[in-house]
């Protein structure tokens, strides 16, 4: 008896789509939190190339996104986030030999559209009744920075909406549905011609440190421990400066 | 191959096994992880009371606007001649197959404050649709019209148009051969159509965070609250799951006449 057509390519696919799952042992899956996308997505490249025979698949999403997908047994081999807090909330109580490692800063900026056509100037001006304003979810690392920076300003921001991820807010920014989001600096670094960045002055800033984690274990360790090395490394600090972040 | 030979039937039985099991086990996970004792609990907060508000009222927007726009349409896809026709059912299937987050971005450049509509509803009328309510409405809309479109369609179809003659060969005006013979005899497919439209509307999440925003007791619906929630309390986030699984169940069990003939 053959098999009907559907069902071959269906257990075909199957097959192949589990294999690489699987038996991809020389990949590492690195999860990033959303404001890393830019620079990772060229340290992975950048990583491939200087060492051939390795490959990075990369998750990037709003941080705590990451959170619940490793939290729920995706495979996740390095994590590296943009708060601590994330991170820890990762571990098990196993897993005190893994050290996170600070490998970039982050400051937060006003995001407006190019040509700051609102005149928006500062944090204060974030409460002007006449603007739109939105901040990332309280559960999300930029939405709890902008959270707390303006808590310490005495600013008081009506968010519109609070918004999954930074790219998300960046976006909305970009295509001129919100007058203003408080974001990182990084993400306004070189990505989209549509916004620019109103800078907040350092007292009133926060800074944002940016831990990463190899969870790998067993053979897939070392692998690991190559990417990190390489993040850490010169020209790994360089793709990162380039997209707007600081070296701690 | 015949299959009504015991062997190639009992073959059968594998694959229909596994389609169950995929269809079932979602929902086993969701009930063997449910925070029973706390449901309560978890289930009366003033945040879920809001999302489940916004959700039965923007649902229940979505389907009376479906009603209000989807019937003449489903009319004229109906009944008329025209050659445009066939683009215009292409354009009502559309939202059904488009995934809902490229309706959001879509609804965005139309209707947000720089789109092609958007822009001078504000500077005319001081209108505002993204991150407000009626936005949440609008993307409601977009995506469940087509359920309301289609089933009413179908309706229309399946009724005999000499019930219409006949009552106008006995002198009813157009108007009334629609509302005292048409209208009661597709009143189920319009019931079933309304039903479908509101349990599409209320289990959007995509267009509606995309151009509504998420902001909670504006545009939070329930399925935006089970994503805010995932991300901080996932026990919350299976609690409010359970919350639309029942209502969605409790429509389909109204709908079961038209879904589950019996025999």
């Amino acid at each position: 008896m053959s098999l009907p057509t559907p069902l071959v390519l269906l257990l075909a696919l199957v097959a192949a789509s589990c294999a690489r799952g699987t038996a991809a042992d020389h990949t590492t899956v690195v999860f990033a939190s959303a404001s890393l996308a830019a620079p990772f997505d060229e340290l992975a490249r950048a990583f491939e190339r200087a060492q051939p025979g390795h490959e990075v698949r990369l998750n990037t999403a709003g941080t705590p996104q990451l959170v619940l997908q490793a939290r729920e047994g995706a495979r996740v081999d390095v994590f590296a986030s943009a708060d601590a807090q994330s991170l820890v909330s990762l571990l098990g109580p196993h897993d005190d030999e893994i050290d996170p490692i600070d490998f970039a800063l982050n400051r937060m900026a006003i995001a407006v559209a190019a040509g700051n056509p609102r005149g928006i100037k500062g944090l204060s001006d974030l409460e002007r009744d006449d603007l739109l304003v939105a901040l990332c979810g309280p559960a999300v690392p930029a939405g709890r920075y902008a959270r707390s920076l303006l808590e310490a300003a005495a600013v008081q921001v009506r968010s519109s909406s609070d918004e999954p991820s930074v790219r998300a807010l960046v976006s909305k920014v970009a295509l001129g549905e919100l007058d203003a989001g408080l974001v990182y600096a990084s993400d306004l670094v070189g990505t989209d011609a549509a916004v620019e960045a109103v800078t907040i002055p350092t007292p009133q800033n926060v800074v944002a440190r940016y831990p990463v984690a190899i969870l790998a274990r067993g053979e897939r360790e070392g692998r690991a421990r190559a990417f990190v090395d390489f993040l850490l490394s010169e020209a790994g600090g360089a793709i990162l400066t380039a997209h707007g972040f600081e070296l701690p | 191959m015949d299959a009504r030979r015991p062997s190639a039937r009992s073959l059968l039985l594998v694959p229909v096994g596994l389609a169950v099991a995929l269809l079932a086990l979602p929902l086993v996970g969701l009930l063997a992880r449910a925070p029973w004792s706390r449901l309560a609990d978890r289930l009366a907060s003033g945040a879920v009371l809001d999302a489940l508000r916004l959700s039965i009222l923007s649902s229940t927007g979505a389907a009376l606007a479906s009603l209000v726009l989807g019937l003449p349409l489903a009319l004229w896809l109906s009944q008329g001649r025209s050659p445009w026709r066939t683009t215009v059912r292409l354009l009502v299937v559309l939202p059904m197959v488009l995934p809902p987050v490229v309706g959001g971005v879509a609804l965005l450049l139309a209707f947000g404050r720089a789109g092609v509509i958007g822009a001078p509803l504000e500077r005319v009328f001081g209108l505002s649709l993204p991150f407000s309510g009626a936005g949440v409405v609008l993307a409601a809309t977009w995506v469940s019209l087509p359920f309301f479109v289609l089933s009413a369609e179908a309706g229309l179809r399946a009724f005999d148009p000499r019930f219409a003659a006949a009552a106008a060969s006995l002198g009813a005006g157009p108007w009334r051969t629609f509302r005292t013979v048409t209208l009661p005899m597709i009143a189920p497919s319009l019931r079933a159509g309304l039903l479908l439209a509101w349990a599409r509307a209320l289990g959007e999440f995509g267009a509606t965070i995309t151009f509504a925003g998420n902001l909670e007791g504006t545009t939070r619906t329930l399925p935006l609250a089970v994503y805010t929630a995932l991300e901080t309390a996932p026990e919350a986030a299976i609690a409010l799951s359970l919350l639309l699984v029942a209502i969605s169940a409790l429509v389909l069990f109204l709908l079961r006449d038209r879904w589950f003939p019996v025999g």
